[in-house]
């Protein structure tokens, strides 16, 4: 017997794959009896052996500093108070506050107030970092340049949760945060990028207090048109003061798909 | 009141009630990120020991989130009816645990109990039992609900249909949904946790699950897992809003930062009634709740988050909920850190939940940075099919694509009847049958292009 036809013996093939072009769900995926295909099972613990790798591959700083010096911009690399990994994933409360020497480097900068500082941070997943975070930037420095709204220098953060930029913010004297991190990787998604938007950064702050922009890669929201939105929420936020539950994004499912 | 022991020669002191709660919780990383947990293993015992010999009764006169500060604590005070409470009102929690494990805690005397239980009294003796005895005492307990279907009965265990897509397409949902009707799901709830928190587009998908449900004569409920003012402002519109959904907490701040009160559940209770759109029962509400929300939103009073969790149940039973969904480990391994904390978990709120009377499911669940994987799923999965569960989650694949964490699948609940004989909703299983999607036995069926379900993704 061939292993087609063993496999067509004993696996219940379901007759709706074509509806599989509608959704990376995973669906159709056939039975033997009450249980998953062998194919089917090793295909999950292969998407869930790379997600969990996003969350432990190690930071490459030095790349994504390289490429932010490349775009022309100063760049500086920081650590949150979660000394390790393991750290990181058990004390978010570590992962939001600086090391009290960073944030006298960041003082030491001496730079100018500036309109946006953007911050770039490991979070969940470096994979995401590392496969987006300098295009999406590249992408955003035209939008600020029209506008002739300035960047501070940015800050490259280890082991840092959302609310640590709120402490760079206060640092580099920014009016408003850009806070690029890497989101927690799904099976289907490890490359997620998030954008959070703080005004008037200052510790204490709540997530109420800053708008999000989530899915930011090449397969899910894409890296122009989360730019364009997120440079339509900046432009706001500064003009009306504020960010968070009062900022709601009014514009039109803007940019064509190319 | 301070608390102490002696145990091994050693004198254990506990500052106070919550003090001593929290330091016979089994270890959990949640209550080590509070600061509340016990600072050795041996603390840890001797503070169940402790918390043992305390009588049922204290948990009335000493609130551990005060009275005047907490709507939580009011409702749970107000609300406890003595005369149920009367048979065990002599028992101390150690005894207590000992009842419910003895003949005498039976489906009739504890549903009988339930109004006399507070979610303290619970998770105390939560504290004291080892996970057999979390499934053996919740297995006792018969906590029926009915919308258009029936749901808890012995004997059986419902599915929700959870057919997500990361921005809401409708052919993408409606491909889930054929998946899982065609694997037997759905008598739970056909639930979507949608992208969007526009009006127009959820007003949209409230409509076609509403019109899908009409047009096959599915017995079974829709809900689309918005917040519940919203779904007011769209049944007060006239949409088709089956169950109105809420995340629910245990204390009034953590509700506060979900931007609810009691006083809008109600609303959204009344507007769910309003509407009168179930057939065999008017359980208009979904809840879900899962450990460590409290401290997240840091609104837990230095109260265990397992003690938190079971305060939720309270809120819950208020307003006769068809569902109560404890998603255990989705929030993440600062809160539950791995399979072993996440099993624990479940089995604890599924039993809390139970005694007080609440109709409970779980979403079996991990997120990519816990240190678990589909076996730590599978053991929860067989604990609480054991222990009677009400209803589980079903996912294509056990991938959901749009929240990004992994749950039960459409296969895992197969495996599950399989392995313990558990039947669907009995409403739900004549469908099936009728519409060739399973045979007699409640066996899938094998299918052909002909079936004419396939239309609902075409």
């Amino acid at each position: 017997m061939t292993e087609d036809t063993k496999s067509a013996d004993i696996v219940t093939l379901d007759p709706w794959e074509a509806l599989r072009r509608h959704t990376d769900a995973s669906i159709a995926l056939g039975r033997v009896g009450a249980s998953l295909p062998t194919s089917q099972v090793l295909r999950f613990s292969y998407a869930h052996a790379t997600a969990r790798d996003a969350v432990h591959i190690p930071f490459d700083k030095e790349a994504l500093r390289a490429g932010l010096s490349d775009l022309g911009l100063m760049n500086i690399p920081v650590s949150s108070q979660a000394e390790s990994r393991q750290t990181y994933l058990s004390r978010p409360d570590l992962g939001r506050r600086l090391k009290p020497e960073d944030v006298d480097r960041l003082k030491a900068l001496g730079s100018e107030p500036c309109d946006i500082a953007i911050v770039v941070a490991d979070g969940l997943s470096s994979t995401a970092i590392a496969a987006n975070a300098v295009p999406f930037i590249a992408d955003l420095l035209p939008l600020f340049a029209s506008e002739g709204l300035s960047v501070g220098p940015i800050a490259v953060v280890e082991n840092g949760r959302v609310a640590i930029g709120d402490e760079i913010g206060v640092a580099l004297q920014a009016r408003l945060v850009l806070m690029l991190i890497g989101e927690r990787p799904g099976l289907s998604s490890v490359d997620s990028l998030g954008a959070y938007l703080t005004y008037g950064p200052r510790p204490g702050l709540s997530d109420a207090d800053r708008n999000c922009i989530s899915n930011i890669r090449d397969a899910g929201l894409k890296l122009p048109l989360a730019a364009a939105k997120a440079f339509w929420l900046i432009r706001e936020a500064l003009k009306r003061r504020l960010t968070g539950v009062d900022l709601k994004e009014e514009q039109q499912a803007a940019l064509p798909e190319s | 009141m301070a608390y102490q022991i002696t145990a091994g020669g050693e004198l254990y002191r506990f500052a106070d009630l919550k003090t001593l709660m929290a330091k016979a919780t089994p270890p959990r990383s949640g209550d080590y990120l509070a600061g509340v947990a016990a600072a050795s293993a041996a603390e840890n015992i001797a503070a169940k020991m402790c918390l043992a010999d305390v009588p049922l009764k204290t948990f009335l006169s000493e609130a551990l989130i005060p009275y005047e500060e907490d709507e939580v604590t009011r409702l749970i005070i107000d609300g406890h009816d003595a005369q149920a409470f009367a048979p065990v009102s002599h028992m101390t929690v150690g005894s207590f645990r000992e009842w419910l494990l003895s003949p005498a805690a039976n489906a009739v005397t504890l549903a009988a109990l339930a109004p006399g239980l507070t979610p303290e009294m619970v998770a105390a003796t939560s504290k004291l039992m080892r996970n057999q005895d979390l499934i053996l005492a919740a297995r006792k307990c018969r906590i029926v609900t009915r919308f258009r279907n029936t749901i808890g009965l012995e004997g059986t265990m419902a599915v929700r249909l959870q057919p997500n897509h990361p921005s809401d397409d409708r052919m993408g949902i409606a491909a889930s949904i054929v998946d899982g009707l065609l694997y037997g799901c759905g008598d739970a709830v056909i639930g979507i946790n949608p992208a969007s928190d526009s009006v127009p587009v959820l007003t949209g998908l409230v409509e076609m699950l509403a019109e899908i449900i009409a047009r096959y004569e599915i017995p079974t409920q829709s809900c689309v897992l918005t917040h519940v003012t919203t779904s007011i402002a769209m049944a007060e519109k006239g949409v088709p809003v089956d169950l109105v959904f809420q995340s629910i907490a245990g204390t009034e701040k953590t509700n506060a930062s979900f931007g609810i009160s009691l006083a809008t559940l109600r609303e959204g209770y009344e507007a769910g009634l309003a509407l009168k759109r179930g057939t065999v029962g008017d359980n208009v509400m979904y809840f879900e709740t899962g450990q460590g929300s409290a401290l997240s939103a840091d609104a837990h009073h230095g109260v265990d988050q397992q003690t938190c969790e079971a305060r939720a149940y309270a809120v819950a039973r208020a307003f006769k909920p068809l569902l109560v969904n404890t998603v255990v480990g989705f929030i993440g391994p600062e809160y539950l850190y791995d399979g072993k904390q996440i099993i624990r978990a479940g089995l604890e709120d599924h039993f809390c939940g139970k005694l007080l009377g609440v109709p409970m499911g779980c979403d079996i669940c991990y997120t990519n940075h816990a240190e678990a994987d589909q076996d730590d799923m599978d053991t929860l999965l067989t604990l609480l099919g054991a222990a009677g569960v009400n209803f589980i989650m079903g996912i294509p694949g056990a991938d959901d694509v749009m929240l990004g964490y992994q749950s039960t699948s459409f296969h895992d609940q197969l495996y599950v009847r399989e392995v313990l004989g558990l039947k669907r909703a009995p409403e739900f299983r004549d469908w099936l049958n009728r519409m060739q999607v399973t045979d007699d036995t409640g066996h899938l069926l094998p299918q052909t292009a002909g079936q004419s379900l396939l239309r609902i993704a075409s």
